[in-house]
């Protein structure tokens, strides 16, 4: 008897449930598109999600959604080759989108030429968060290689932003040596000694750093160590930006296949250029990533003078940055077997 | 006379200090297992809920009240709405199998159904890459027809089902193996039609091991992160079941609405805990029925 009312009720109440999530789905008949990103861009399309939706149904008088997806950002290359149905991709660097186009047909070899700025509407830097007072000193890069300083940076085997702040060290150790790559080489060996702990991504190490209180300073992207900043309490850490860093490019892109199959080119490609607008370039602003639009970036003076060298400058492009330095065998490979085979 | 006496009163306190430890000793053990349970999960407990609380009741209700926060428990009870029943009709058909007849094969097919409880559950999400991903063995026909598997409802359904396969049938092989098929064949001899023998006989002495296979595999089919994880492509509001969603809200600061979700899934696993001692204790009081008939 009891079993019977027990099972009457769940079948009910899974029916209930059942018909409330059908129903749910129906609801939502205008356009959708998918952004797949990566994860400090949660916040930032948060508020130009809701913006370009504003500005499309002024403009068109449809209603647009925008679903998000976020994770690091080679995992979600990789998901979006794995079949992920994006619209468009705004990842942390040019090469996972590289990636994609290399992998699949899911979209050109020349993508990076669509849209204006190579194909990137905001920029960042890579910059320092120490902790309150800067006990241990940290004013530049070379600070970063002083014995008994921990430094905080994730994988760049995983990471998007591993792989900025890897190539930002190599670049101001070229500088410094006027372009000897064995005495970069050499630095980046320094460095990575006094790294405890190589997170996967860019969120972990932030954690690492802000919620378990490891290492003496972390190395990340500016807007994500000014927004940690914010977010986390100015009391318990200062900024620190170095005197050189390295011009980070996050770039975007259609999936031609999903918008062409879906039939959503035209709100998709309106989002992206959307991106590049007053508005669009005042969110991104505000979110911490260097406007493109000079009349924007003047209104902004949170950002820190520095002088920014750029991928090209020292590396050629991602191709070959990956190639000699995250590929199988690379430099990274080669620093850390050395720093596997001398005790620390 | 007299000195057989103390030998046997010294057996007997030599045979008691071997099987029963000093009062000492038990109280040590007792307070010990306490401190460890406590330690890890009564406080981790406790801290779910006052970080879930921490800006008040209407902030912890507000948590439950976004778009995509509802999607997500609607979601995962659908997920479990699907992969319980259909394991429950597994988990029954395979133990009644194992259990009342002698086929070729039978080992093999007990070693399969516990294997997801053997593989790591990332394992059990990339299977399902591998064979339905864009670039797996079955993606091209699949894009060719337009069916989404993975990184839609299809394959987070079908990666909780697979880690969710053992448990109502490891649950009933044993209990039905013990029960042999006697009082089967007798329902048959009786003149019992093979559903009567089923609803009548069977169904009576394996309920109570039923339902408690049921609420484990509830249990994990709600909880389950890592296969889920790798299937789901993290789309807000739309392939993000409640763990997934609660790791979203931490990694964006937003620790009182993560742990407000995940208070809900707590509240789940201890809804399913009271129930399952609960039907514990009815199990015990009904075998203790039958053997005193």
């Amino acid at each position: 008897m009891r079993i019977k009312q027990v099972a009457s009720v769940s079948i009910t109440v899974l029916l209930t449930g059942f018909l409330w999530w059908v129903s749910s789905i129906h609801a939502a008949e205008p356009v959708v598109i998918l952004n797949v990103s990566y994860d400090p861009t949660r916040e930032l399309y948060q508020e130009f999600n809701a913006a370009f939706a504003r500005h499309w149904l002024a403009k068109t008088g449809q209603k647009a959604t925008i679903k998000q997806s976020h994770g690091g950002s080679s995992k979600q290359a990789r998901a979006v080759i794995d079949g992920l149905e994006a619209d468009v991709v705004t990842l942390a660097l040019a090469y996972d989108i590289d990636a994609i186009s290399e992998k699949t047909s899911l979209l050109p070899g020349n993508w990076q030429t669509r849209f204006p700025h190579n194909s990137a509407p905001y920029t960042s830097t890579i910059a320092f968060l120490v902790r309150k007072g800067n006990p241990k000193n940290i004013t530049d890069w070379s600070d970063l290689v002083k014995p008994g300083v921990s430094v905080i940076t994730p994988n760049p085997k995983t990471s998007g932003v591993a792989r900025w702040n890897y190539l930002a060290a190599w670049g101001y150790a070229l500088k410094q040596s006027g372009g000897d790559d064995a005495k970069a080489k050499e630095f980046i060996t320094q460095l990575f000694k006094n790294v405890p702990v190589l997170d996967s991504g860019a969120r972990g190490a932030t954690t690492t750093f802000v919620e378990r209180g490891i290492g003496d300073v972390l190395i990340n992207w500016e807007n994500e160590i000014l927004l940690g900043g914010e977010d986390l309490g100015k009391d318990r850490f200062d900024i620190v930006v170095p005197p050189i860093s390295i011009l980070a490019e996050p770039t975007v892109s259609l999936v031609d296949k999903v918008v062409d199959k879906r039939g959503t080119r035209t709100v998709a490609q309106a989002y992206l250029e959307y991106l590049y607008s007053e508005e669009g370039q005042e969110i991104a602003a505000r979110h911490y990533y260097r406007p493109r639009l000079s009349s924007v970036a003047t209104r902004h003076t949170k950002f820190p003078k520095l002088e920014l060298f750029t991928l090209q400058e020292f590396f050629g492009d991602w191709q070959k940055a990956n190639k000699i330095h995250f590929a199988d065998g690379g430099t990274f490979d080669q620093v850390y077997l050395q720093l596997s085979k001398t005790p620390r | 006379m007299n000195s057989v006496t103390i030998i046997a009163d010294k057996d007997v306190q030599w045979k008691e200090s071997l099987t029963t430890e000093s009062t000492l000793v038990r109280r040590l053990l007792i307070s010990a297992a306490f401190l460890y349970l406590t330690l890890f999960l009564f406080i981790p407990l406790v801290a779910i809920f006052t970080e879930a609380l921490k800006h008040g009741l209407s902030g912890y209700i507000d948590s439950f009240l976004n778009e995509d926060a509802l999607a997500a428990i609607r979601l995962t009870l659908l997920v479990a709405a699907v992969a319980v029943p259909l394991n429950a009709v597994f988990g029954v058909a395979a133990a009644w199998a194992i259990a009342k007849f002698e086929f070729v094969g039978k080992q093999a097919l007990i070693t399969l159904i516990d294997m997801p409880l053997a593989v790591s559950p990332v394992i059990s999400g990339l299977i399902y890459v591998l064979l339905f991903g864009a670039q797996g063995w079955l993606g091209p026909w699949l894009a060719e027809h337009d069916i989404k598997i993975i990184f839609a409802l299809p394959g987070i359904l079908l990666a909780t089902i697979f880690v969710t396969v053992p448990f109502v049938a490891r649950e009933l092989i044993p209990l039905m193996q013990s029960q042999g098929r006697e009082e089967e064949e007798a329902a048959i001899t009786l003149g019992a039609s093979g559903w009567q023998m089923f609803v009548r006989v069977t169904l009576p002495n394996i309920k109570w091991s039923l339902l408690y296979g049921v609420i484990l595999c509830n249990a994990r089919a709600m909880g389950e992160f890592g296969a889920v994880s790798v299937v789901s492509g993290h789309i807000r509001g739309l392939t993000n079941t409640m763990p997934l969603h609660v790791e979203i809200l931490y990694n964006e600061y937003n620790a009182v609405s993560a742990f407000a979700v995940a208070s809900l899934l707590t509240l789940l696993a201890i809804v399913t805990l009271s129930a399952k001692t609960l039907i514990e204790r009815k199990t015990a009081s009904a075998t203790r029925l039958k053997s005193q008939r």
